[in-house]
């Protein structure tokens, strides 16, 4: 469980946050939705630490990351996994080199252990044959899969995702949904998705958090989000004529 | 604060000295033909401008062997080399850095608990101050032995008299200096760099901007502390 308690950040004279507190449940898919601009992309940087938050803390199962040291950090960090936006694979390694790169740092496993918990990873993810692949051979649905498995290749006890689905088809997204949905549920992790893609927030939102121009405005079950009454939220997930149609039928 | 970021104690001491010696392998080997063609060259020109300037019949023709063997030693092989250097290696690392953390792959490291500036630049920075010594050298030897052909080949100095001009009036000393001279190069032309590329902010419109300022203030410091060198170490 991550605890969020009432953190601000601005940029220069910029307020992006202010006061947003949240609890992200273990086992459960935790959704920060809102659109572009409002702060979403900002609080998961300031939950995982890439970002210093200017006010607040943030609890990784009771222990204040926001107070920690660079060192202090490190077994925290070691418990997370993160799927980056577009992946952030690194360039020079092969697809077997990425997903055992955190292995390598903070492992004492052999070659052939890292080998065996690659391959593991991967056809985890649904991969197979590519291990020796660069990441400029394969596709950007590959690529994301690719990142899951380097994300969860040392079990991690946190899943934080950047918007898994963006530049990817319908199907591609679909699966990648799914692969996050059976990963959480699997190892019981904590995972947070950072999306716009309402596919993803009506399909496998257990907990959805709403930001708009830095604050939280709600927070509720992709249930909760048809009945919504809250105007900001209904004119942002019910943007569509699609959506519009679907929350009439419901 | 991003030179103190480097010496964080590293997650893996055998990865980071693997890393060393594939960045001495990437920085000196990937360097050779260009040190090799330009202090080949440089050695040439310099002993045919300076047979062609030495036109005192007091002055004796295996004096361009001095000349050649002096300028060489102590300041076209560690500067010009190092400028030459300024820009293959400090655009590499500049933009090579500079796209790691456009594309997220630094927040990548940092999110694994991994010191990202320690295990990008350090590296490099260790295996140039290993590397450049053993390039200027080489640079050195050839630049003297093309300056030793070309006045040979165009008859503007024979064998015997840039050989005796070579032997004359040698001070180790100027070695040292030169080697003191591309240690210091040798930290400029990978930490400025890869500070601009460490620090990018943007796209890829940004990185090709961090990697000209990288080679740009290197090429700058490099001159600024061969001044700086020469006036503490030979003045």
């Amino acid at each position: 469980m991550i605890e969020v308690d009432n953190i601000s950040k601005q940029f220069g004279d910029k307020k992006v946050l202010e006061d947003v507190s949240c609890v992200f449940e273990q086992g459960k898919i935790n959704l920060i939705i809102g659109g572009s601009g409002q702060g979403k992309t900002v609080l998961m940087k300031c939950v995982v630490g890439l970002f210093e938050v200017d006010k607040g803390r943030v609890l990784y199962d009771g222990r204040n990351f926001s107070e920690m040291s660079f060192g202090e950090r490190k077994p925290i960090r070691q418990e997370i996994g993160m799927l980056f936006q577009g992946g952030a694979l690194f360039d020079s390694l092969t697809v077997e080199q990425n997903v055992t790169f955190p292995l390598s740092m903070f492992t004492n496993m052999s070659v052939a252990e890292k080998r065996d918990r690659a391959n593991f990873c991967l056809q985890r993810v649904n991969l197979e044959n590519v291990n020796k692949l660069l990441p400029s051979a394969i596709s950007g649905g590959m690529k994301k899969r690719v990142a899951i498995a380097r994300a969860i290749a040392m079990n991690p006890k946190y899943l934080f995702c950047d918007e898994p689905n963006s530049g990817l088809d319908p199907k591609t997204s679909i699966l990648i949904d799914e692969l996050i949905k059976e990963i959480t549920e699997e190892y019981n992790i904590t995972t947070i998705i950072n999306t716009h893609d309402m596919n993803t927030v009506m399909s496998i939102g257990e907990k959805i958090i709403f930001i708009y121009k830095g604050k939280k405005y709600w927070e509720g079950s992709s249930d909760d989000i048809m009945h919504s009454q809250n105007q900001e939220l209904n004119d942002f997930v019910f943007a569509s004529r699609w959506m519009k149609a679907v929350k009439q039928h419901f | 604060m991003f030179i103190k970021s480097l010496f964080y104690k590293p997650e893996k001491f055998s990865i980071y000295v693997r890393q060393v010696f594939r960045e001495m392998v990437n920085l000196g080997i990937g360097s050779l033909w260009l040190v090799a063609l330009t202090s080949a060259f440089m050695g040439a020109v310099i002993t045919i401008q300076s047979a062609y300037n030495l036109v005192n019949p007091m002055v004796p023709l295996w004096a361009v062997g001095i000349v050649a063997r002096d300028s060489i030693i102590i300041e076209f092989s560690p500067t010009i080399i190092m400028l030459v250097l300024a820009g293959k290696v400090g655009s590499n690392i500049a933009s090579e850095i500079g796209t790691m953390r456009v594309t997220e792959q630094i927040d990548a490291l940092e999110i694994m608990g991994i010191n990202s500036s320690g295990y990008l630049v350090l590296p490099k920075i260790i295996a140039a101050i290993i590397i450049c010594p053993v390039v200027v050298i080489v640079s050195m030897i050839i630049g003297i032995t093309g300056g030793w052909i070309a006045g040979d080949l165009s008859g503007v100095v024979p064998s015997a008299d840039y050989l005796k001009g070579l032997q004359n009036q040698f001070l180790p000393f100027n070695v040292t200096f030169a080697m003191i001279k591309t240690v210091v190069f040798a930290f400029i032309i990978t930490s400025v760099p890869a500070y601009h590329g460490y620090y990018t902010n943007g796209g890829a419109l940004e990185v090709g901007q961090s990697s000209t300022k990288g080679v740009v203030n290197s090429s700058i410091l490099i001159l600024i502390f061969d001044y700086i060198l020469t006036q503490l170490i030979l003045a």
